[in-house]
């Protein structure tokens, strides 16, 4: 029998997740208020900062809610695609349950990608998008057909980096027990995504574009938005992309290598 | 009273030693919560050098000493989460706590007690990485210096009074998260968390008198950095006490309905 594809198997997990979750409609609610609580946050916090100024390093406040947009957005996909596997996984390396899923007849760094999905968490890429939008329609200049297709692009080699960042991270729970600290330590980076990274000391915006590249995951589709994009952003975009997604895998082989199984 | 007064060091030493064995893990955690501040740093820096050097008050080298500050005072009022009523309650890890002969509050005070002194120890190299990066400018005078002392240790028993209070949500309902977050909102924007509350509007400021949140933030910050007289730090203490009071009683108050909700399982 042939092994199905990544995207079948993927979309066949998607599937049950999604009517495993439909059965708590009321956390769709729970999971509303709390993305609008904290889409209230990020708008008030621009408003209280533009209420002192006019412009934050060169970006102007209806450039800064681009930003805003899509670390809502790329913070959403890493809540309901990427978090909830990261943490399926730190959990079955502790409990030694990752054997099932190294058995299975599937690529083991796909089948550990694909297999928990936190479906209301996908409100926030909604909001994202909208603010984006919101956005888009405030910035001086349309964003035209090639901008749109430049920002998907973009959008999705910046999945690919958090992504790649995030099972990195993940991978050193093959190493030490509590990987719980290390989620939370990515968390926190996240959030320096909120506001551009230009903004940041030398040091910190250079860890923020190669070591954790926030710059090409947030930034940089922020920056076709808001008029500020450079094509130059669009090959580093890809190189890093590329290094990331490659090295990731490289250190996932690495890692499973090294598993010995801790139950089963 | 005196079985008090044996079991506060010894839990604390307990929390103490256990945050100690996951040095590595802890430090990770304390460095993901102070990542926060360095950004909020950065941005008001940003603000205040782009409006020629001062904005609501607050020099860029104010703002330097605001939020270096702050990490230390973000350190000092870590509390219990109230989502970690949820887990005690589902895995049945309450039971435990419940069959021994010291309050859960107890405990979990003087855990929290003894592991700051691991987080502190923490914060040092990070604390001393944003000083040589961004030089703030502090200069206090022994009053701030004792006031400061006090100030945190009770702003600590504010905030971790608050948050216990708001754990009790979690024996009616398992969805709590939202209320949570509402308040951790609350806490952001009426604290000087986000920002020192005089650059807020002033519906804002006068909203955050009536609430506990700037206790536990701005106060002990704006008692380190010399921003207060004497007098107005003896009337912030006394704030904060009266806060520790009144979120103490209303505790007490709850605690017990609460327990008559309870239904134990697992464990």
């Amino acid at each position: 029998m042939r092994p199905i594809g990544p995207a079948r198997l993927a979309a066949i997990h998607l599937r049950v997740a999604a009517l495993n979750e439909f059965q708590y409609r009321l956390n769709f609610f729970v999971q509303l208020l709390q993305s609008i609580v904290a889409l209230a946050v990020g708008l008030i916090a621009i408003a209280v900062v533009y209420s002192h100024t006019d412009s934050l390093g060169g970006w102007s406040q209806a450039q800064l809610l681009a930003v805003m947009g899509v670390h809502l957005l790329i913070g959403g996909v890493i809540r309901t695609f990427v978090a909830p596997n990261m943490y399926r996984l730190m959990e079955d390396v502790a409990e030694g349950t990752l054997d099932y899923a190294l058995t299975r007849p599937a690529d083991s760094q796909l089948m550990v990608s694909v297999r928990q999905f936190s479906v209301w968490s996908a409100i926030d890429i909604i909001m994202g998008v909208l603010v984006v939008l919101w956005s888009g329609l405030a910035v001086e200049g349309a964003v035209g057909l090639l901008g749109t297709v430049t920002f998907l692009f973009v959008i999705a080699c910046g999945t690919v980096i958090v992504y790649s960042v995030w099972l990195s991270a993940t991978t050193l729970t093959f190493r030490i027990i509590r990987g719980d600290h290390v989620m939370q330590l990515l968390n926190g980076i996240y959030e320096a995504g909120r506001w551009p990274v230009t903004l940041y000391p030398s040091w910190l915006r250079l860890s923020l574009t190669f070591l954790v590249p926030l710059a090409f995951a947030v930034t940089v589709p922020a920056e076709v938005i808001a008029s500020r994009f450079e094509g130059s952003s669009l090959v580093w975009t890809v190189v890093i992309t590329a290094v990331f997604a490659v090295g990731t895998r490289i250190l996932w082989r690495r890692g499973i290598r090294n598993y010995s199984g801790a139950s089963a | 009273m005196s079985v008090l007064r044996t079991y506060y060091p010894a839990a604390a030493r307990i929390g103490f030693q256990r945050d100690i064995q996951y040095r590595g893990a802890t430090f990770m955690a304390i460095l993901g919560f102070l990542i926060e501040p360095a950004i909020y740093l950065v941005v008001w820096r940003t603000v205040a050098m782009e409006q020629g050097g001062a904005v609501g008050g607050y020099t860029v080298d104010d703002f330097t000493a605001y939020y270096i500050v702050w990490t230390l005072v973000r350190v000092m009022n870590l509390a219990e989460a109230p989502q970690s009523w949820e887990w005690r309650i589902r895995e049945g890890r309450l039971n435990e706590m419940l069959s021994v002969p010291v309050h859960p509050f107890h405990r979990d005070f003087a855990y929290y007690t003894g592991a700051k002194f691991v987080w502190i120890l923490m914060w040092v190299p990070v604390a001393t990485v944003l000083t040589l990066t961004f030089q703030p400018r502090l200069d206090p005078q022994p009053a701030h210096v004792a006031g400061f002392l006090v100030a945190i240790w009770t702003g600590f028993a504010v905030r971790f009074l608050l948050l216990y209070l708001m754990g009790m949500i979690t024996f009616w309902t398992t969805r709590g998260a939202a209320i949570f977050d509402i308040v951790v909102a609350g806490e952001l924007l009426l604290s000087g968390r986000l920002v020192p509350l005089s650059l807020m509007p002033d519906w804002v400021q006068s909203t955050s008198n009536w609430l506990p949140f700037q206790w536990t933030f701005q106060f002990p910050i704006e008692v380190a950095i010399g921003r207060l007289s004497n007098v107005e730090i003896l009337q912030g203490i006394g704030m904060q006490v009266l806060w520790i009071a009144g979120l103490g009683l209303a505790f007490s108050r709850v605690w017990p309905r609460a327990l008559r909700q309870y239904t134990a399982v697992g464990g």
